[in-house]
């Protein structure tokens, strides 16, 4: 059996001594969609900003088609092909809306006319291509959010690690954003969501992680993870009923 | 002896630079801006107790607290006027304004006074203190005691007082201490005070050995930048101790190698720091 | 006309005065003052590849400048070389220059990387002061005698040191044009607007800042060799200063960072208050000009940090151009 596209082995980060990441392990399969929950200051950003290479773990292994890719940086993760979105938005402001993507595409298309043509194909999968020309600060955090994953689609990426993409959006905006996670899926992309928003990650979650105070204490389909009572101890709260038959 | 008497001429001269420094890394701690303009706080200060005793014959060691007061309005109401406007403004628009500041100020010095070189000559601190046979000119160990003694009286201030606790807060976690009913922009105009008044008091206390112009500021503003990146951005105890280590080595190298250059050793002290060890020897990251 | 049009018939216009200039004004000092702001837009231009589009503020430039005037001075007198060849050796040096200091000073964010560069400038005019070989506080001056094109010393009339000047500024002006245009320019934008963003979509900042710094110094040297060509005396006071620095930094800021034709009205807009100043308030010496500049920049960085021509687009917005490109150029939807 072929090694899964990303492989999460014992990853423990600790920042001075407090540990925001202790063993934590998962595996997301190529056009895999994984959610990665869990109460506040359980450690999701920081597994989060260890994928996308932002800091290197302090012990444990990060492996990208079983290659261990632990402690490299976010420019050399990108050329491996895994793409991040930010939790506080950062689209370039001083460039219009196709500029920003543009950025994305030349990772792989260096030359501006292959580059500007990529664009508008990641645009046109995210529905932005109408406001191409806006400067990407005028939009609205919703517009930008999307913004951010069609820049981060236009590099092309096996894998895209979705931060919080849906916090502060109306219930509509969530449903346009399950839809494009969806159709990134469709391409073959495979995704690790980190969300609070519930009714945005659980229906098209094929896996869920749940995190709490650094650990992982739950890693299965969501269905199994709303009725687990670790989980909901620790989180839910009260069980959620994932919708569908 | 010769190396003692050197070295602590050093001292005494790296103490002032020190109190100076305090200044610049009290704002700096507070909001993360550098002012470029700090060095002409200095220069005020300066002018201010030559016109003290130009106009009035008031020796600059009289007029010091009315320089610092007066300083310490200065700061704060700059604070007021302009930097508050740019609090939360990208971080080339706050470069620019403390830049923009400290043109104009040199501007408006060279209109109003002139660029002729001006000086303090007649203090009751002239003279030579002597000391287990070394000798040091009196204006600078005066010089030295008044900064330690504003240095130390800042420390005093942040550590013992409620303002100044409230003042430390507001470096360490702007948003908690407004949470607990610390008015942000108070703190701010008040670090900006009393960062004014320090490069004021500085200049006060060197008035009387310095000769007075308008750029004058720039012979500091460097030395104050190297000793808050040495000390930490943000530690004033960082700043007091980087201070003697600056001024020992800018004037035993001095003494040691060409004097001409004092300020490539002191630079270079500087660069290798800052790509080294970012945060400086006792600095907040 | 759209803005666009507008802009290009402007530039046109900007372009023909330039070259006629000389031709119509016959005074001397009129003349110096346009060569000199040529020169000084064209060193504007350069400062701005780094400190416009890229977003590294460098407070020390200067360095670069005098790099430049320095070593094709040195050439010329030691070796004869022309100062023609001499110019883009001494880019070559200053770009090589500007990458040992870059190199440890991008691990530098904002203030501390300008504070970083102001220091790098005093040690350099401080080591040249002190360095015999280079003429130390007293400089290099270049022989009156040896006139014409070879030497690029014109004695009899000021008009090729005119030209030189302009073509200089367009040249550089084509090469930030080219960057803008390729994916460096939109990559500097980019490590400018959210350099951890740019970072994660493959862009290695410290790569594509070093470009900038080479492309940048390199053309202030170039602009440093004119300087010495035509004043024939160059010394640490005059093409290493701080002040020199600021300068450069102020047309850009004025004008507009991050812009093509900024720092070339920013130039305009500073040369125009330094006359002022001289025939106003009699001369420079009394700080009137600091005063102004000193204002200005206050201002604009308060209340328009996209400088003058970041006004005028405010105030005449463009309308949107950009299309599809069309459905058969490239794959199916």
């Amino acid at each position: 059996m072929s090694a899964p596209l990303l492989a999460v082995e014992r990853l423990t980060k600790r920042f001075g001594g407090l540990a925001a990441n202790e063993d934590v392990s998962f595996t997301v399969a190529a056009g895999e969609i994984v959610g990665l929950i869990g109460p506040n200051g359980a450690g999701k950003t920081t597994v989060f900003n260890s994928l996308a290479g932002f800091f290197p773990p302090t012990s444990g292994e990060i492996r990208l088609d079983g290659r261990p890719v632990a402690g490299s940086p976010p420019e050399r993760m990108a050329a491996l092909g895994v793409a991040r979105t930010f939790q506080i938005v950062r689209v370039f402001k001083s460039m219009t809306v196709l500029e920003n993507v543009m950025v994305g595409a030349m990772l792989h298309h260096r030359a501006v006319r292959a580059a500007t043509a990529r664009a508008w194909e990641a645009l046109q999968l995210t529905g932005l291509e109408r406001r191409a020309d806006e400067p990407a600060g005028r939009l609205t955090v919703a517009e930008q959010k999307r913004l951010e994953v069609t820049r981060a689609l236009a590099s092309e990426p096996r894998l895209l690690l979705l931060d919080e993409t849906m916090a502060g959006l109306t219930p509509a905006e969530v449903q346009e954003a399950v839809e494009l996670v969806r159709r990134l899926q469709a391409r073959g992309i495979a995704c690790v969501v980190v969300e609070h928003v519930m009714e945005g990650i659980m229906p098209i979650a094929d896996r869920m992680v749940v995190l709490e105070r650094g650990r992982v204490i739950a890693d299965g389909p969501p269905r199994a993870i709303a009725e687990d009572p670790a989980v909901i101890a620790a989180y839910l709260g009260e069980e959620y009923r994932a919708p569908g038959p | 002896m010769m190396l003692l008497q050197t070295v602590l001429s050093g001292v005494l001269i790296g103490l002032v630079y020190a109190l100076v420094a305090v200044g610049l890394t009290l704002v700096f701690g507070v909001m993360d801006i550098v002012n470029f303009a700090h060095g002409e706080f200095l220069m005020l200060g300066m002018y201010a107790s030559f016109w003290g005793f130009a106009l009035w014959k008031l020796d600059p060691l009289f007029t010091l607290p009315f320089t610092a007061l007066l300083l310490f309005g200065v700061g704060a109401a700059l604070y007021r006027v302009v930097i508050r406007r740019i609090t939360d403004a990208p971080m080339l628009s706050q470069i620019f304004t403390t830049f923009g500041l400290m043109i104009l100020f040199r501007g408006l010095a060279q209109y109003f006074w002139s660029p002729d070189f001006r000086s303090v000559d007649h203090s009751v601190m002239n003279g030579k203190v002597a000391f287990a046979g070394l000798q040091f000119g009196l204006p600078q160990v005066v010089a030295a005691g008044g900064a330690v003694a504003t240095t130390g009286a800042i420390w005093w201030f942040l550590r013992s007082t409620r303002l100044g606790a409230a003042l430390e807060a507001t470096a360490a976690d702007k948003e908690a201490a407004a949470l607990m009913g610390i008015d942000a922009q108070k703190m701010f105009a008040l670090a900006w005070g009393l960062g004014a008044a320090c490069a004021g008091v500085a200049g006060a206390l060197l008035s009387t050995t310095f000769p007075i112009f308008p750029e004058v500021g720039a012979s500091f503003i460097l030395f104050a930048f190297v000793l808050v990146a040495l000390g930490g951005f943000g530690s004033v105890a960082g700043a007091f101790w980087a201070g003697i280590l600056v001024g020992v080595v800018e004037v035993v190298g001095g003494f040691l190698w060409d004097p001409a250059y004092k300020l490539v050793l002191v630079l270079s002290l500087y660069l290798l720091v800052v790509w080294l060890r970012p945060q400086g020897l006792l600095g907040k990251a | 006309m759209s803005r666009a049009g507008l802009g290009r018939t402007l530039a046109l216009v900007a372009l023909l005065a330039a070259a006629l200039f000389p031709l119509v004004v016959r005074s001397a000092t009129w003349q110096n003052t346009a060569i000199l702001m040529l020169m000084l837009a064209q060193l504007g231009v350069a400062w701005n590849i780094l400190g416009g589009y890229a977003g590294q503020v460098s407070l020390g430039h200067a360095a670069f400048f005098g790099t430049g005037a320095y070593v094709s001075t040195l050439l010329a007198l030691r070796f004869g070389l022309t100062p023609w060849v001499g110019m883009f050796a001494g880019a070559g040096v200053s770009a090589a220059l500007s990458l040992v200091i870059g190199w440890p000073c991008f691990r530098l964010k904002g203030h501390y990387f300008a504070m970083a560069t102001i220091a790098v400038g005093e040690i350099v005019q401080a080591v040249v002061n002190g360095w015999d070989l280079l003429g130390g506080a007293v400089g290099l001056s270049l022989p009156l005698q040896q006139t014409g094109l070879w030497h690029m010393v014109f004695n009899r009339s000021k008009l090729p040191y005119h030209y030189i000047a302009l073509g200089l500024l367009l040249f550089t002006l084509l090469v930030n044009w080219l960057v803008t245009r390729s994916h460096v320019g939109y990559y500097l934008r980019a490590i400018k607007d959210e350099p951890d963003a740019a970072r994660s979509l493959g862009v290695s900042l410290t790569r594509y800042k070093l470009y900038a710094i080479a492309l940048s110094s390199g053309l202030a040297a170039m602009g440093g060799t004119l300087y010495a060509q035509k004043e024939l005396l160059i010394d640490p006071g005059s093409t290493l200063s701080t002040g020199l620095s600021i300068k450069m930094s102020l047309v850009a800021i004025m004008g507009g960072v991050g812009t093509l034709a900024g720092p070339i009205v920013g130039a305009v807009v500073l040369t125009a208050i330094e006359e002022a100043s001289r025939m106003g308030f009699g001369g420079t010496g009394r700080g009137t000009d600091m005063v102004v500049y000193g204002l200005l920049i206050v201002l604009i960085a308060i209340y328009q940090p996209a400088g003058i021509l970041g006004w005028i687009r405010q105030r005449f917005p463009a309308a949107p151009a950009a299309t599809p490109p069309a459905r058969g150029a490239g794959e199916a939807a």
